[in-house]
């Protein structure tokens, strides 16, 4: 049996459902020398900026229990270098690019839009609203539901109206279906969930920060549960709406489980640190494991986990097999 | 069908789950034999490679660097790399309890070697701790060409001085220093380097260590006007280029420090390039 493995992303369709994750990728040379990055549905590129950016200073990261905090602070060669130099690279490599890009002003994001809109390989655009807003005193965002959808608000005006955007949202938010409300009504044609949850680490010997940047965004399996209940959340509140959802997934079977919470593409992450082969190799046992359940179309699994799902779905029924 | 990949072929980082061949204690550090034949094949000194540690499931989610520290390459199966693991924290002391015939998942090989000399000049080695790892794959690289070896080997005690017995083998020289006097010169690699600079008049040299030896030894280095390279360690996440972790001001042609990747642009870098102060 040949299972389909191509999704619908409200237009945007991908042959894979596997992607990158924003940041734990860069633009795709360094992947390439482990797998085939055609392989995958789309390569979703480190966060870009107008400006080339240093970032912060180091200890940039710290392993805890089950993942790791890392403040890279958006490291970047600025909006020029990263089109001429990592989409014309990606473009002609062939890979479908979904650029990320991050600002700290609206008017940054609109011009972001601007640059991309003839740049080459493109196919859609996943804004990070997860930036401080220099216009209120460094409030996040994607932690407020109308900064949130005011950037997506200028992204898709600055958009041609037929790239797809993403807004990829915070958790670190009281109601994340509220947010997602906002952007989606801004113009948001999928949403991205989650990006990582803001954590400490403290040197036991020291009792300093371990990070330069005193904290840091927690990813990797620790904050799976997050993901989850994040997707599953806004899954329930928008029926249509498409989601990529990341956060700790390493597996096909973790893929799996996203699906079946509501999402209808997957991004490896951190994961790729600990086995650079895992995006090849999550889609390779998403693939088996759909096979093992006879189920011939990846998007039969998705959004399983909601309760209007009957149990006598094919996708479940052969798991007790 | 997968296309062929661009750049896999000669700059293709191999992932192998290799069997542990053989382990052996030298005074701090424990030393795996890992069958790692395309590693093996690939590997240039100064490069590095990475380690999964800990059980399938376990929360230490981040792989380990170590210095490639020797290489077998029989041109068929058998080739094989050498790490030397200093026990840290968990990660390491988990490497450092593989026995025979166990499985460690590597990765590499990663990052840039040592630049090594055309002409078979006089060079003068210098590790600190595990840092000396490093230094006998690339003794044996410049001895093929002729190169004169002197190995200076430091530690803080006697038994964190790595590579004393072999470097017999592998050096036409050795100078051994230890900060508390328990072998060899007491003091740090730095007090006898510029001796053995001016005793075997010395073109190159090649170091790696902790952060503040090696920028000590740039420092003399240039005062002597003695070509150097240094391999560095910083704290990395992935050890390939993707997530900006392992960053250090390197200067550029202009001058400027820039934020460069250890793991790709290093870990070895020409001494000068370091902004050691930033
Ligand atoms: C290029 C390179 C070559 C190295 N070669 C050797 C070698 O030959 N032998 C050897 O014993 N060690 C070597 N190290 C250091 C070794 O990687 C660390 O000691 C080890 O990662 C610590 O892991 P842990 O679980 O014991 O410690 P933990 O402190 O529990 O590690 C937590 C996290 O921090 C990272 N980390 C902590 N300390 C270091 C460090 N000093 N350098 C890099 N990452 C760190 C770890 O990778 C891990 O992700 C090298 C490091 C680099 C970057
Ligand atoms: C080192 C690192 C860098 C990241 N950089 C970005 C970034 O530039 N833009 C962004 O939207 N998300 C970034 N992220 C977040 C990831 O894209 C992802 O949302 C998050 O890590 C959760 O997924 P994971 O657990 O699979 O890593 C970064 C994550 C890590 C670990
Ligand atoms: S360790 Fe990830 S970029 Fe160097």
């Amino acid at each position: 049996m040949k299972v389909n493995m191509a999704v619908d992303l409200g237009g945007l369709v991908l042959t894979n459902p596997v992607l990158t994750a924003s940041g734990c990728a860069a633009s795709g040379r360094e992947l390439d020398r482990i797998f085939d990055i055609t392989t995958l549905g789309a390569m979703i590129t480190k966060s870009i900026m107008l400006e080339p950016r240093q970032g912060r200073p180091t200890p940039r990261m710290a392993e805890t229990p089950s993942g790791m905090l890392n403040s890279i602070g958006l490291q970047g060669p600025g909006i020029d270098r990263f089109i001429n130099e990592d989409l014309v690279w990606l473009a002609e490599r062939g890979v479908p690019t979904i650029a990320s890009i991050a600002g700290t002003h609206v008017h940054e994001y609109a011009e972001l839009t601007r640059r991309l809109r003839s740049a080459p390989g493109v196919v859609a655009l996943e804004v990070n609203i997860s930036c401080p807003n220099h216009d209120d005193r460094d409030h996040v965002f994607a932690c407020y539901p109308e900064p949130a959808a005011k950037v997506i608000e200028a992204v898709r005006r600055s958009a041609p109206f037929d790239l797809p955007i993403f807004a990829k949202l915070s958790p670190d938010v009281t109601d994340i279906v509220e947010i997602a409300h906002a952007v989606v009504d801004a113009g948001a044609d999928g949403l991205t969930l989650i990006n990582t949850v803001l954590g400490l680490a403290i040197d036991p010997k020291t009792l300093r920060p371990v990070l330069s940047a005193v904290t840091g965004g927690l990813s990797g399996p620790a904050i799976r549960p997050i993901a989850l209940r994040c997707i599953h959340q806004v899954r329930a509140a928008l029926p249509k709406i498409p989601i990529i959802g990341v956060g700790g997934v390493t597996s096909g079977q973790d893929a799996l489980t996203f699906l079946a919470a509501g999402a209808n593409a997957i991004s490896v992450g951190t994961w790729v640190f600990s086995d650079p082969n895992a995006p090849a190799r999550v889609s390779q046992e998403l693939a088996q494991e759909l096979k093992a359940r006879g189920v011939s179309d990846v998007n039969e699994v998705v959004n399983l986990a909601h309760a209007e799902y009957p149990l006598e779905s094919d996708a479940v029924v052969s798991l007790n097999e | 069908m997968n296309t062929p990949s661009a750049s896999l072929g000669k700059n293709r980082i191999h992932q192998i789950d290799a069997e542990v061949l053989a382990t052996r204690r030298a005074g701090a550090y424990t030393v795996l034999t890992l069958s790692a034949n395309q590693i093996a094949a690939a590997a240039k000194p100064g490069q590095f490679v990475t380690c999964s540690v800990g059980e399938v499931g376990t929360g230490l989610i981040l792989r380990r660097a170590f210095s490639i520290h020797d290489v077998t390459s029989t041109g068929g199966q058998g080739g094989t790399i050498d790490v030397v693991v200093a026990p840290h924290g968990g990660g390491t002391q988990w490497l450092a309890q593989r026995r025979r015939y166990d499985k460690v998942n590597v990765s590499g090989p990663l990052g840039q070697g040592f630049k090594v000399p055309r002409e078979p000049v006089s060079c003068v080695l210098v590790g600190g701790g595990y840092g000396s790892a490093p230094l006998f794959f690339l003794a044996k690289v410049l001895a093929a060409r002729g190169c004169r070896i002197e190995m200076i080997l430091g530690g803080a005690t006697a038994d964190k001085v790595f590579g004393i017995l072999e470097s017999r083998r592998a050096a036409n020289s050795t100078t051994l220093v230890t900060e508390d006097g328990t072998l060899g010169v007491t003091g740090r690699v730095t007090d006898v380097l510029v001796d053995s600079i001016n005793r075997f008049d010395a073109k190159a040299i090649y170091a790696c260590g902790p952060m503040g030896m090696l920028a000590a030894i740039s420092e003399l280095a240039v005062d002597a006007e003695v070509a150097c390279q240094v391999a560095v360690e910083e704290a990395m996440a992935c050890g390939f280029g993707v997530c900006m972790t392992c960053v250090l001001p390197i200067k550029g042609d202009d001058e400027v420090p820039r934020l460069v990747r250890a793991c790709v642009a290093g870990p070895v870098f020409a001494c000068e390039q370091v902004a050691w102060h930033l």
